[in-house]
């Protein structure tokens, strides 16, 4: 009797998190697929994919997010590694300082962006500083049309303040993983600060950055509240045509075509990272 | 390692995080004053007053006198608000929605759907309050039934900053200036200052800019007499190439404006037309430091864009005698004064504006009275019969002046192109001309 309910608590205590997901993501997603290829009328059709990929900004949109993608993505592992390893070295406050990492994670992705748009607008407070320093004569327009660089800038100057604290948590929990007998035998062999991070931190790392990066590559797909505050019309993504095709266009159909090339971009992403930092199987059941 | 307190109060941060961000789209239900015996509470939805402000001005200022059934007003985006309103209907029976206050043009595919009660007798009762006979036919959608009664009306019209006044070109009138003397005035103000101020309403965030407004009700009819049926005519080509001009003078951060009344402001631009409510909060703070002034004219004439919001009854209502008396209410001259002096919008009955109004509402009402009694005047409705396709319709307009302007694309590529785009829409939605481009047996024909 007792052994039996053991063998179906695992299951009992999946089933939350398996109702909670078929619920609110695979039935939605199913939906999605469904809303892409069926015409007003009924039927099926790849009329909505046609549109998509038809569409003024359909171009502009693809070379966005990849850009941004290939910008923001690498930046911020960089970052949040720096930061984490920073931080697990335990210096003096280190706890202020995750504390003060932390805080972007509690704002939402429109609000950060409408903040950096105070930071980075004509008479913002960047512009403002610089001219009360005395470095500039006239306001710089970061944000115009016309310089793509400086609107470039401001939207990874954003992401990354917003978003590099959930993959800085990722490495944290990652590096609390690695038992510290690594550590001394590292330091038996006589390794540096330096040598130990390159020959035992990083390998050892290796699952927590390949989820970070998966996480944070997913997230980056679905930029696009940051971009619409701080470049507007300037900068089309494909996750921003997704909501104007809803919202503003009122065109379920495309806009769910967008969502499924969405989908396929990540799944995609996801396999690459999956294959490219393959895990052994040691490392797996690590 | 983190030790547990940390982890505890990280994890304390995250809870938070959460609660905020689900706290913030819910608010407090917000009651109509004491609840008599007036029949079951109902949701007033609305498309008008998203901003916070407005929404608790609606709450606590226009509805602290009604004395009805508890009403809940709720505003979201078009589509949210147009989403639920049509499930409602669909599902049938008795919804929550007792009375909803839409624009004109977001009424049409919900009115083609029989989703309203016939209000003409709520209309013929509210005769002594003189709203203007062509609102009240606009509120019949070329039938019989009275769809809406009309709330309240606003427009877009030109504000300066008077810095600019001196840079305006000689022999042009401030109150009566032509689409060439604006450009020339934005030339001279940049060539003079060295920097562009003329600002258009292009941005893309979550105040979305108006510049469809501008290009379907301002520039296209003043140019070409028309908008879908002169859409690629010779004389939009030749607004197209004047629109291009006075973009050379235009602050290129345009494409991150959402309402102007912020640029204005900081003074990133002088000049800009927009609708009413988003220059309100700039004129009421800086009454002195703004003009505010009739848009331009064309060589079609000075048409501008009238917005009519009206307020209609579903046949779903839980309350429909407390929907009529949310509806007296709001058309009371007393409250549309308090909607006019809290958030802007003009009365559409026949009041006569107080003079203690504040002074940036006062800048506001003679410039609407001065654009609307313009000699050249022509005023074109939002546009009509569109429904669901509305959205398609103002996002190909706005892509159009993007391409045209912005990116510098060929005028005649871009206008058959997107004119195409415009032709889908219409001919999905069925729409017959309306407005400047007359009538149509069909759907409205791109020419």
């Amino acid at each position: 009797m007792r052994a039996r309910a053991e063998r179906f608590l695992p299951f009992a205590l999946l089933l939350p998190a398996v109702a909670f997901l078929a619920l609110l993501i695979v039935i939605p997603m199913i939906q999605a697929l469904i809303l892409a290829v069926i015409a007003e009328g009924g039927g099926f059709t790849l009329e909505h994919f046609e549109r998509m990929a038809g569409d003024v900004n359909f171009s502009d949109a693809w070379r966005n997010t990849l850009l941004l993608l290939i910008l923001i993505v690498p930046l911020q592992i960089v970052l949040a590694l720096v930061m984490a390893l920073l931080i697990n070295s335990r210096f003096r406050g280190h706890g202020f300082f995750l504390y003060v990492y932390a805080i972007p994670l509690a704002i939402s992705d429109l609000a950060a962006g409408i903040l950096w748009l105070a930071v980075f607008t004509e008479r913002g407070y960047l512009n403002s500083s610089l001219q009360g320093a005395g470095l500039i004569q006239q306001p710089i327009l970061f944000l115009s049309f016309e310089n793509l660089p400086g609107i470039l800038t401001a939207i990874v100057v954003a992401e990354s303040w917003r978003a590099t604290a959930i993959v800085l948590l990722i490495l944290i929990a990652g590096l609390q993983l690695i038992p510290r007998d690594f550590f001394e035998a590292a330091d038996v062999f006589g390794a540096g600060r330096f040598r130990r991070t390159i020959h035992v931190v990083l390998p050892l790392l290796r699952p927590s950055l390949q989820s970070a990066l998966i996480i944070r590559t997913i997230f980056a797909f679905q930029t696009f509240a940051v971009v619409f505050a701080l470049a507007g019309r300037n900068m089309p993504v494909l996750a921003g045509e997704a909501y104007v095709w809803y919202a503003a266009n009122r065109n379920e159909h495309l806009a769910a075509a967008y969502a499924v090339l969405l989908l396929g971009l990540t799944i995609v992403a996801t396999v690459v990272y999956l294959r490219v930092l393959g895990l052994r199987e040691a490392e797996v059941a690590r | 390692m983190i030790r547990a307190k940390q982890a505890r109060a990280l994890a304390l941060l995250g809870a938070l995080a959460i609660l905020m961000t689900a706290c913030s789209t819910t608010g407090a239900p917000s009651g109509g004053g004491q609840v008599a015996d007036v029949g079951k509470p109902f949701v007033f939805a609305s498309t008008q007053f998203t901003p916070v402000i407005e929404q608790e001005n609606m709450r606590k200022k226009i509805l602290a006198d009604y004395k009805g059934a508890a009403v809940d007003f709720i505003t979201d985006q078009e589509a949210v608000i147009l989403d639920r309103i049509s499930a409602e209907a669909k599902a049938g029976g008795q919804g929550q929605i007792g009375v909803v206050g839409l624009e004109n043009g977001q009424f049409s595919s919900l009115a083609a759907a029989g989703a309203f009660e016939d209000l003409s007798k709520l209309a013929d009762k509210q005769k002594d309050k003189k709203i203007p006979q062509d609102m009240l036919t606009l509120g019949k959608f070329g039938g019989n039934t009275q769809v809406y009664v009309p709330w309240m009306q606003a427009t877009y019209f030109l504000v300066a900053n008077k810095k600019a006044l001196q840079y305006l070109p000689s022999g042009a009138d401030v109150n009566a200036l032509t689409y060439k003397q604006l450009i020339d005035w934005a030339k001279n103000i940049s060539d003079k200052t060295g920097q562009r101020r003329f600002g258009f309403p292009l941005g893309a965030g979550t105040t979305p800019g108006l510049i469809h407004r501008l290009v379907q009700g301002y520039f296209y009819p003043s140019y070409t007499g028309g908008l879908v049926t002169t859409f690629k005519s010779n004389d939009a080509v030749a607004m197209w190439n004047d629109l291009k001009e006075l973009w050379k003078y235009t602050n290129p951060q345009s494409t991150t404006y959402g309402v102007l009344q912020e640029p204005l402001q900081s003074e990133e631009i002088w000049l800009g037309i927009d609708h009413a409510a988003r220059l309100i909060d700039v004129l009421k703070a800086k009454p002195d430091d703004f003009v505010a002034v009739p848009a331009p004219a064309g060589p079609k004439g000075r048409y501008y864009m009238s917005v009519v919001i009206g307020l209609a009854i579903p046949k779903t209502t839980p309350n429909r005698t407390g929907g009529e008396a949310l509806i007296d209410h709001l058309l009371k001259p007393e409250t549309q004064l308090i909607t006019l002096r809290e958030n802007s919008f003009f009365p559409v009955v026949d009041v006569k504006l107080p003079d203690d109004l504040n002074k940036g509402l006062k800048l506001e009402a003679d410039a609407v009275a001065k654009q609307a009694n313009a000699k050249d005047a022509k005023v074109v409705p939002l546009p009509v019969g569109l429904g669901a396709k509305g959205g398609e319709f103002n996002t190909a307009i706005t892509n159009t002046f993007v391409r045209i302007v912005v990116k510098n694309e060929p005028i005649q590529t871009v206008l058959n192109e997107q004119g195409a785009i415009v032709q889908k829409a219409i001919t999905d939605a069925n729409a017959k001309c309306w407005g400047p481009d007359g009538t149509s047996s069909g759907p409205c024909q791109v020419k």
